[in-house]
């Protein structure tokens, strides 16, 4: 029963995590068809966001919550002007200007930090279910990824905002024969997709390895999630991540870690090869 | 230019390149040839992408996977049989196998070129994740231990033909490694030149009006996909040959950055231009290996960059464009006729 308590809080943090990694791409990749390959250095730039400044003695909650999405979002917004605006409905380019892109990170922040910094301790401390521990930390994990999920929501949906950008991504020509910038738009939603993601690294900081190549162990995932969740970008990516953080939890319980990646992927593969428009493709049809 | 003359040429270029392989050993230091000779074996596994991607249209980011497998089979049978003869068939073999397995996934379930780009590159990450967690003793395949993180060392190099007394000497290696590359590349304009070859092209082009010819773009695409696969296993053979090393970061996401870095610069869509675009980058990042100012991936992430924004066509077909142009000229200004009909006869498959 304890076994079965701290398996499915595994199963939740696994999960949470994985949710917190992919909206930020849903909304870069899913909604604005941009193959962003530098997600895993956003994610890594959030996390040594928050690393550095709680070294530096800034509280840890500020860092994450605040330094590390308003850093990635200003760096977002940089690398939109500078790069990926001349790349629009160019896919294949969007994919290697931004592994390129990816590579430039990594090397400026090994150049300026070298390969390794010095990590945060995990926040909150631990509880005891029986024999076994477990930290309030993941179940925090678990909470923000509800409240992000709802603040996306609730931006999308009601917000005149919202209502600009989903109009503005199915239709730009439509979008600016009534007014809108299609241009700003873009601009805005790419830097408040790279800003979650900044926020996802900053979460991530206390219990992962902070080193600048570690982005390339989250892309993957990531993509692989949102792929698999299809079109809509709130229904089918929570789903994905729900189905592969359960999956790759278990695995790694019953295996090891490496093995619980290597069911995780192999799944993914097989659920596109299934599904090939997604999750919700099949079961969410044109909902958000 | 009339065929005749553009066949002439090639096969110019082809004498002058064998001429160039046999007479390097003669005039070079030992250590350029090595780095050369490592060079050649990565120009095998950028003719191989450069040949699924710049023909078949399909952007496999995780070419890596085969050449990491051929190079892992390689080994394996090397230590295991002492002769690299057969070895290097499996070397191929391996790669093969598994890119038609998961070709067949892929093109299958009619996944786009954009999600096949991901899936790859995950394929590959499994592979880096899984060799790199084989280090205990458990293992081992015959007598081959896979050795995790650290790799598999000393590893029998090249021999003779079905005679594992005689290794071939540096020399010897570079003749191997270099002629394998001109090989493969002869051997892949024939098929681009076979109807087979068209036919690819044609996919590529449209996948729509092919299948409407009665062609199924699935099985055309899994067989480039598996040629390419063969072919970077062979790749992946030759480096181990270099090193008598291989290790997993064969598998790791910066050498499958640099494949697409090398075919990005040196041109999509022509054979020459992956092999060039090979040498130049290798050639860098042993310069900027030396030095210790600043990491190697900020430059390979500035030129790739660069090229996306500025030269997306890449170094060779740019080049091919001004020749021919400064040619077209020049045979107007002889002829003096301006209506020179376009190249209606030209071949799809790409500038030379």
């Amino acid at each position: 029963m304890e076994l079965a308590v701290i398996l499915a809080l595994d199963v939740v943090s696994g999960a949470a995590s994985l949710l917190l990694l992919c909206l930020g791409l849903a909304i870069i990749f899913g909604m604005m068809r941009i193959i962003n390959l530098a997600h895993g250095e956003f994610v890594m730039l959030g996390a040594y966001a928050t690393v550095i400044s709680t070294n530096a003695g800034v509280n840890i909650w500020f860092a994450m919550l605040v330094i590390s999405p308003v850093f990635v979002g200003l760096v977002g917004l940089v690398i939109e002007r500078c790069l990926i605006q001349f790349l629009y409905g160019r896919l294949v380019d969007t994919m290697l200007a931004t592994w390129g892109l990816s590579l430039l990170i990594i090397g400026i922040v090994t150049t300026i930090f070298g390969n390794t910094i010095n990590g945060v301790p995990t926040p909150l401390g631990g509880f005891a279910i029986g024999a076994y521990r477990s930290s309030y930390y993941t179940l925090f994990l678990a909470l923000m990824a509800l409240v992000v999920m709802a603040l996306i929501y609730v931006v999308m949906r009601y917000t005149r905002f919202g209502l600009i950008a989903r109009a503005t991504m199915q239709n730009p020509q439509m979008a600016a024969a009534l007014g809108i910038a299609p241009a700003r738009v873009y601009m805005a939603t790419f830097a408040i997709g790279a800003g979650l993601t900044g926020l996802a690294g900053g979460l991530l900081a206390p219990i992962s390895g902070i080193v600048p190549t570690m982005g390339s162990a989250y892309v993957a995932k990531a993509f692989i999630s949102v792929v698999g969740g299809g079109a809509a970008i709130l229904s089918g990516t929570a789903s994905a991540a729900g189905l592969f953080g359960t999956i790759n939890q278990l695995g790694a319980y019953f295996t090891t870690p490496v093995y619980g990646e290597v069911i995780l992927f192999l799944s993914a593969i097989l659920l596109i090869r299934l599904l090939p428009t997604g999750i919700s493709g099949r079961f969410y049809k044109g909902s958000l | 230019m009339p065929s005749t003359l553009k066949n002439g040429l090639q096969l110019l270029a082809l004498v002058a390149a064998i001429a160039t392989v046999m007479i390097l050993p003669k005039v070079m230091e030992m250590f350029d040839l090595m780095q050369l000779t490592l060079f050649a074996s990565m120009g095998v596994l950028a003719l191989s992408l450069g040949f699924i991607w710049g023909f078949g249209g399909i952007l496999c980011f995780g070419q890596t996977a085969f050449f990491g497998l051929g190079a892992y089979a390689y080994a394996i049978t090397a230590i295991n049989t002492g002769d690299s003869t057969s070895a290097i068939g499996l070397a191929i073999l391996v790669p093969a196998l598994f890119s038609a397995a998961l070709g067949y996934f892929v093109f299958y379930g009619r996944i786009s070129d954009v999600y096949l780009g991901v899936i790859t590159l995950t394929v590959t990450l499994i592979l880096f994740n899984l060799v790199n967690s084989t280090a205990g003793d458990e293992y081992t395949i015959g007598t081959a231990r896979l050795g995790g993180f650290n790799g598999i060392p000393s590893v029998p190099t090249f021999n003779m033909p079905f005679d594992p007394s005689t290794i071939l000497d540096i020399d010897q290696a570079w003749y191997v490694t270099a002629g394998a590359l001109i090989l493969v590349y002869v051997l892949l304009r024939i098929i681009l030149a076979s109807p087979f070859g068209r036919v690819v092209v044609a996919v590529k082009e449209n996948e729509v009006r092919a299948s409407l010819l009665g062609y199924d773009p699935r099985l055309i695409k899994l067989c480039a996909f598996v040629i390419g696969g063969a072919v970077a296993g062979l790749g992946g053979a030759l480096y181990v040959n270099w090193g008598a090393f291989v290790g997993p970061t064969i598998f790791s996401l910066s050498l499958s950055a640099e494949i697409i870095i090398w075919i990005t610069v040196g041109g999509l869509g022509t054979l020459l231009g992956p092999v060039i675009g090979c040498f130049i980058i290798q050639y860098i990042v042993a310069q900027i290996g030396s030095q210790q100012a600043f990491n190697s991936n900020l430059v390979l992430g500035a030129i790739l960059i660069a090229f996306v924004l500025l030269l997306p066509q890449g170094l060779v077909p740019t080049f091919s464009n001004l020749l021919t142009k400064a040619g077209r000229f020049v045979g107007d200004r002889s002829r003096r006729s301006a209506a020179e009909p376009t190249r209606l006869d030209a071949s799809p498959v790409g500038a030379e």
